[in-house]
């Protein structure tokens, strides 16, 4: 509703994100508003999403480890944190892409910088994404398992996992809000994506000269690989971190380059 | 020092839905509207502000009149830093505040403390400066214990009050109003009416786009007449009032 503006020359991508990430306090409110509001009229709340997520995980656990003839004391926990974190992943990129578009009336009415909208999404399915994860130390005790100090790695992965999302979610909102077909574009290529990467099975089921192409070339591959690797008792390989990393920067250069061109331009596509 | 600056100030609206003009878009568009026409792309580009110069300083109240579709909405928002302009140049030197919708915000399902704390957020208070104001927010809404309860049991009188006395608490050097603010009863519209001369009394330039010409007159200056998106007429509060609305 108010902004101090000193002097309103175009104000620039890297002045809004920093802006934004310096007011975090209201990302952070009105994210966790739209978690409140699950608990709203309903005592269990946003754990319903847990329950389903804990359900679909129980039932394609118990599908998958059959047909693949998966150990379960192995296969459950890898398709757990994978489903998991899927969800969150592709839960980001779709609401990402309408991260503007679901602000419109406030966009258009208070000069708040934008980058406040996309920390709004990621905060609110950060939270529930730790709903979420409370399944999987659940599927650990039933195996009679526990995590090592390896699964101290998932703290510097998320932090780079999500400067890596946050940059996709910056240009998809831009794009998508000028571009509004092509939210369902992106909903189905994630959708697609989900069988594409990792997830239900194993990287090493596939044939040693495929797993180039189908691995390596996948993005959600080593974002998925750097939080699953360390909370299975691994470390993730030095490509998947490699590739989070370098793509963190590059993705960061041209999200950044991307929103100062089009900044000034989104609200007219509101 | 406060001020505003608008120079040689054009919005173009893309609209990227509407393929082709027709005939009888662009009649329409004599009686309402900005001016319909095309860009280099070949999209159909609505005209909502065209070569607009105007500057504000310290002291001045601004009211804009013109028709539906003349364009006050769309110099609201560039003069609140929401549309970037197409062409021209804007500066702006002042905490600059708008109250254009004043229900911007309120979540019906949270209680009426919570929505509070949402909007002055939305504000740009700090934690500690709404903790200063919460008490005073809840005194002057005189909502009582129904700010325990979620926003939706509440009248549309008492949302409004709400409302009304969460975004009053600002002290901006430059105010933007899309009308006068109503809210409530009389009882409480006879206070609020205080609190906002009180407030516009305080702020440093005040812009207001309305349809009453009592009101202009009272509270401003100066009046723009918009029409098209052009100034028809700057000057003189009662001259250009008696002007557009023919005494």
């Amino acid at each position: 509703m108010s902004m101090t503006i000193a002097n309103s020359q175009k104000v620039t991508a890297w002045e809004d994100v920093t802006a934004a990430a310096g007011n975090f306090r209201l990302a952070a409110l009105l994210g966790w508003q739209d978690v409140a509001q699950r608990y709203r009229r309903s005592s269990v709340g946003a754990f319903w999403l847990t329950i389903n997520m804990g359900v679909l995980i129980g039932a394609l656990g118990l599908i998958f480890g059959t047909i693949f003839r998966s150990p379960m004391s192995e296969f459950l926990p890898f398709i757990c944190v994978g489903l998991i974190m899927w969800g969150y992943y592709s839960q980001l990129i779709n609401e990402g892409c309408l991260s503007f578009i679901s602000n419109t009336e406030t966009m258009l009415q208070l000069p708040l910088p934008f980058f406040t909208y996309i920390l709004r999404t990621w905060w609110r399915n950060s939270i529930i994404l730790f709903h979420n994860i409370v399944i999987f130390p659940i599927v650990l005790l039933l195996f009679g398992k526990f995590m090592g100090l390896n699964a101290l790695l998932v703290i510097p992965a998320f932090f780079l996992v999500s400067l890596n999302l946050l940059w996709m979610m910056v240009i998809l909102s831009v794009v998508c809000t000028r571009y509004r077909d092509l939210t369902q574009i992106i909903q189905n290529i994630m959708q697609v994506g989900m069988y594409v990467t990792p997830i239900m099975w194993q990287p090493h089921q596939l044939p040693a000269n495929k797993s180039i192409l189908i691995l390596d070339f996948n993005p959600f591959y080593h974002l998925i690989s750097v939080i699953r690797d360390p909370l299975l008792g691994g470390t993730g390989t030095l490509l998947n971190w490699g590739v989070v990393v370098v793509m963190a920067f590059v993705g960061w250069t041209i999200a950044l380059l991307f929103l100062n061109r089009f900044r000034s331009r989104v609200t007219y596509w509101l | 020092m406060t001020s505003m600056t608008l120079e040689d100030v054009t919005v173009d609206f893309p609209i990227y839905n509407a393929k082709s003009r027709s005939l009888k878009n662009q009649v329409m568009s004599l009686a309402t509207g900005g001016t319909i026409g095309s860009n280099a792309e070949g999209h159909v580009v609505i005209r909502g502000l065209e070569s607009i110069n105007l500057s504000l300083n310290d002291g001045d109240r601004l009211g804009l009149i013109g028709h539906n579709g003349s364009g006050k909405t769309t110099l609201l928002r560039v003069m609140s830093g929401v549309y970037y302009p197409s062409g021209g140049r804007i500066s702006i030197n002042g905490k600059c505040t708008s109250l254009i919708n004043i229900s911007l915000g309120i979540d019906a399902e949270a209680t009426g403390r919570e929505n509070i704390g949402i909007r002055g957020a939305l504000l740009g208070f700090t934690k500690r400066e709404m903790a200063e104001k919460q008490a005073e927010i809840e005194e002057f809404s005189e909502l009582g214990n129904f700010l325990d309860m979620p926003v939706r049991t509440y009248s549309t009188g008492m949302q409004l009050r709400l409302a009304f006395s969460i975004s009053t608490v600002i002290q901006p050097e430059i105010l933007i109003m899309d009308e006068w603010l109503a809210a409530g009863d009389e009882g409480f519209q006879h206070k609020a009416n205080e609190r906002l001369h009180d407030l516009v009394n305080k702020t440093k330039i005040l812009i207001i786009a309305s349809h009453s010409k009592e009101l202009l007159v009272k509270n401003c200056t100066r009046i723009v007449w918009l029409e098209h998106g052009k100034i028809k007429m700057d000057g003189n509060a009662e001259t250009v009032a008696s002007a557009y609305f023919g005494r």
